[in-house]
C-alpha cells in the first residue's frame, strides 16, 4: 500500500515511457487511452487491490475488469511492473504467438476476463461481486471503463442492475478523457451530466482529477467504505497525457508513434 | 399415439431436481422464466435466482461473472432474444471467454404459432453453432431434456439447448441412452436416412411409415446435438442408404440442414434434400397450420425422400 506520492509519480512517468516503446515495437496499439488510464492503474495495483503477482488466481484478490479492452499497453505494462509477468514480453505485444493478444486476454497471467468489444465488463463484474456476496467474500471488483463506451446501452443494463442489488462491492472508473476515436466524446454523443446520469441510476458518484494521485486514492478508499450502493469514480484525465503532441488528439486514439515521435515523446517524459 | 410434452417442461422439472443436489447451480434471468420454466427453479431456490429485467446481455454478461466463484449460471430467454440480441456477449464474454454457462432457450421455431415471425427464431443453430468452444443441443422430447439438462450441469463449457413452447411426443425412454454429439437411430433402413431434430424428427417417422407404402426402406436419425455433429452417423447413413434427407425447425441455411451437407460433401457425397424454412420469415397461426405451410410436415419429407433417391442413379463425372 504505497502512499508515497512522489514515488508513484515516477512511476507513471515510466509506465508512459513502456507503453510508447511497447506500442512503438508493436506498430500498432491504443496510446491515448493507455496514457490516460496510467494513474487509475497504478492507484489500484500500488495501492488499492488486494492482489498476489506470483499467485494471480489467489482467492482472496480483488478483481479488475478491464471493460476498455484496447488499453492494452497500459494494463500489459502495469502488470509486467508489477512482476506478473517478464518484461522481456513487452517487445511481442500484438505479435503472433505472444501472450500479449492485441485485446486484454486471460492468457496474459493478471487479467481476469477476455475483453475488446466495449460495454461488457460492468456486467461480468456486477456478476463476480453477486458471487463474492453469495460467498461472504469480501473481495472488491473493480471495472475500469472509457467514457465513449459508455454510449453502449449495456453499460446502463448492468449500472441499473448493480444498485438494484446494492453491490457495494463494486467500483466502476470511468476514464473520462473527453476523446473517443472519431471526436470529442461529447460532440459525438454528450454524455453530460455523467455524474446525475449515474446519481440517477442508484449510483455513489466521485469526480476526482484522474492524474492526480491524492485524489484517485481518496476516492479508492471512500469506495471502501460506501454501504448500500455501488459506486463509481468518473476520472476526469486527458486522452494522451504526459505527450504534448497526443493530448487530446483523437488521432492517437489507435496509432503506433514512428521512431521520430517516440524519441520526441520520450524526451518529454524523463 | 405417443404422450405429448414441451421440452421446455422437462429442463424446468430437471433443473429443480438438479439444484436440490448441487448447491452451484444458479439462474440468471432476463423476464421470461415463467415462459421458460426455469420459474420452478426460481420458486423453489429464490437465492439462488438473479433477474436482469429485460435485459439479454447484461443476463449473459452477469452469467459469465457468476461463473468465475464455480457457480453454474444457467441463463434463459426466448431463443430469439438470447441469439439475437445479445450475441456479441454470447460470443465473447462466454465462447470466447469459455465461461461454465449454460444457455437455454425457448420458443423457437414455426411452432411458436400465434405470436408470429418476431419471436419465431429460425436461425438459433446457425448462429450459435459457427462460435467455437459451445455446444448446441435440441432434445427431441422431455425425456432429453431432462438428459441434457443433467449433462450441461455436468461437464464444463458453454453449452446451448433449444427448448419448445409446443407440446412435443415422447419418444424416447429414461433408459435410453443419450450422450451430446452422438446421434441415436430410430428406425433402421436401406434406401434413405431421414436425419431430423427436434420436432421434425416425428414428422421423419411419419413420414417412414408414408414411405413404407411405396416401397421404400427409410432409416431416421434422432441428430438431437447440432454441434458438435455426429460425424460417423452421417457418414455411415451415407455409404449405406446412398441418399439423406435433413430436416429442422429453422432456416435452410447455416442450420443442421448445413450442419450435415458439410459432413456429406467432404466424406461421402450424396443425394441430399432439405426440409427447413427457405429464407423466410414465419408468420401467426396455429403451430400445425405453420408447419403446413412452411412445408415441414411428414408429407414433404417423403417427397424429399423420392428425389434424392431419383438422384442416385445420376452419375456425375468429371473431366
Amino acid at each position: 500500500m504505497n502512499t508515497n506520492i512522489e514515488e508513484l509519480r515516477e512511476k507513471a512517468k515510466l509506465f508512459r515511457r513502456e507503453i510508447l516503446e511497447t506500442i512503438h515495437a508493436a506498430g500498432s496499439g491504443h496510446p491515448g487511452g493507455s496514457l490516460s488510464a496510467v494513474e487509475i492503474l497504478i492507484s489500484l495495483y500500488d495501492y488499492k487491490m488486494k492482489h498476489k503477482p506470483d499467485d494471480p488466481q489467489w482467492d482472496g484478490r480483488d478483481y479488475l475488469i478491464v471493460s476498455k479492452g484496447h488499453v492494452t499497453p497500459a494494463v500489459y505494462v502495469t502488470l509486467a511492473n508489477y512482476g506478473y509477468f517478464s518484461k522481456d514480453e513487452l517487445p511481442k505485444f500484438r505479435k503472433f504467438g505472444s501472450i500479449l493478444q492485441g485485446h486484454v486476454h486471460v492468457k496474459v497471467p493478471g487479467v481476469e476476463f477476455n475483453t475488446g468489444s466495449l460495454g461488457h465488463g460492468l456486467s461480468v463484474a456486477n456478476g463476480i461481486a453477486i458471487g463474492n456476496k453469495m460467498l461472504k467474500n469480501d473481495s472488491n471488483v473493480y471495472c475500469l471503463m472509457g467514457d465513449g463506451e459508455i454510449q453502449e446501452g449495456s453499460v446502463w443494463e448492468a449500472a441499473m442492475h448493480a444498485s438494484h442489488r446494492e453491490l457495494d462491492n463494486v467500483c466502476a472508473i470511468v476514464d473520462y478523457n473527453k476523446v473517443q476515436e472519431n471526436g470529442p466524446t461529447n460532440d459525438i454523443k454528450n454524455l453530460e451530466p455523467l455524474a446525475d446520469k449515474w446519481r440517477s441510476f442508484g449510483w455513489e458518484v466521485k469526480e476526482v482529477i484522474g492524474h492526480n494521485f491524492k485524489q484517485l486514492i481518496q476516492a479508492l478508499d471512500d469506495f471502501e467504505k460506501n454501504k448500500g450502493k455501488p459506486y463509481v469514480i468518473l476520472a476526469h484525465t486527458i486522452k494522451g497525457k504526459g505527450v504534448s503532441f497526443m493530448e487530446g488528439e483523437r488521432n492517437w486514439h489507435g496509432k503506433a508513434p514512428n521512431a521520430d515521435q517516440l524519441k520526441e515523446a520520450l524526451a518529454e517524459l524523463v | 399415439m405417443s404422450e405429448m410434452i414441451a421440452t421446455r417442461d422437462g429442463f424446468g422439472k430437471e433443473l429443480v431436481e438438479i439444484g436440490r443436489e448441487n448447491d452451484k447451480v444458479v439462474v440468471v434471468s432476463a423476464d421470461l422464466e415463467d415462459a421458460t420454466r426455469a420459474e420452478y427453479f426460481k420458486n423453489e431456490f429464490p437465492d439462488r435466482f438473479f433477474s436482469c429485467g429485460i435485459a439479454e446481455q447484461d443476463m449473459v454478461g452477469t452469467a459469465a461473472g457468476l461463473a468465475f466463484h464455480g457457480f453454474i449460471p444457467f441463463i434463459n430467454s426466448f431463443a430469439v432474444f438470447m441469439t439475437n440480441r445479445a450475441y456479441d456477449q454470447l460470443r465473447l464474454d462466454l465462447c470466447y471467454n469459455d465461461r461454465n454457462v449454460k444457455v437455454i432457450c425457448s420458443h423457437a421455431g414455426v411452432t411458436v404459432g400465434e405470436d408470429g415471425a418476431s419471436a419465431q427464431c429460425l436461425e438459433d443453430f446457425a448462429l450459435m453453432r459457427v462460435l467455437p468452444n459451445i455446444k448446441v443441443v435440441c432434445p427431441v422430447d422431455e425425456m432429453e431434456a431432462r438428459k441434457a439438462t443433467r449433462i450441461f450441469t455436468r461437464e464444463y463449457g458453454p453449452m446451448y439447448m433449444r427448448t419448445s413452447r409446443a407440446p412435443f411426443p415422447v419418444l424416447t425412454k429414461a433408459d435410453d441412452t443419450f450422450e451430446i454429439g452422438k446421434a441415436n437411430m430410430l428406425r433402421d433402413g436401406a434406401d434413405v436416412t431421414l436425419i431430423g431434430c427436434g420436432l421434425l424428427v416425428q414428422e421423419s417417422l411419419d413420414a417412414a411409415e408414408l414411405l413404407k407404402k411405396d416401397g421404400i426402406d427409410a432409416r431416421v436419425i434422432n441428430m438431437h446435438t447440432i454441434k458438435p455433429i455426429d460425424q460417423d452417423a452421417i457418414v455411415k447413413a451415407a455409404e449405406e442408404t446412398g441418399a439423406i434427407v435433413v430436416g429442422e425447425e429453422h432456416q435452410m441455411y447455416g442450420g443442421l440442414c448445413s450442419a450435415v451437407a458439410e459432413v456429406v460433401v467432404r466424406t461421402v457425397p450424396v443425394p441430399m434434400e432439405f426440409v427447413a424454412v427457405n429464407d423466410t420469415f414465419g408468420q401467426s397461426g396455429t403451430p400445425q397450420q405453420l408447419m403446413e405451410h412452411y412445408g415441414l410436415k411428414a408429407s414433404n419429407i417423403a417427397d424429399a425422400a423420392k428425389k434424392a433417391i431419383a438422384r442416385k442413379s445420376q452419375v456425375v463425372s468429371g473431366s
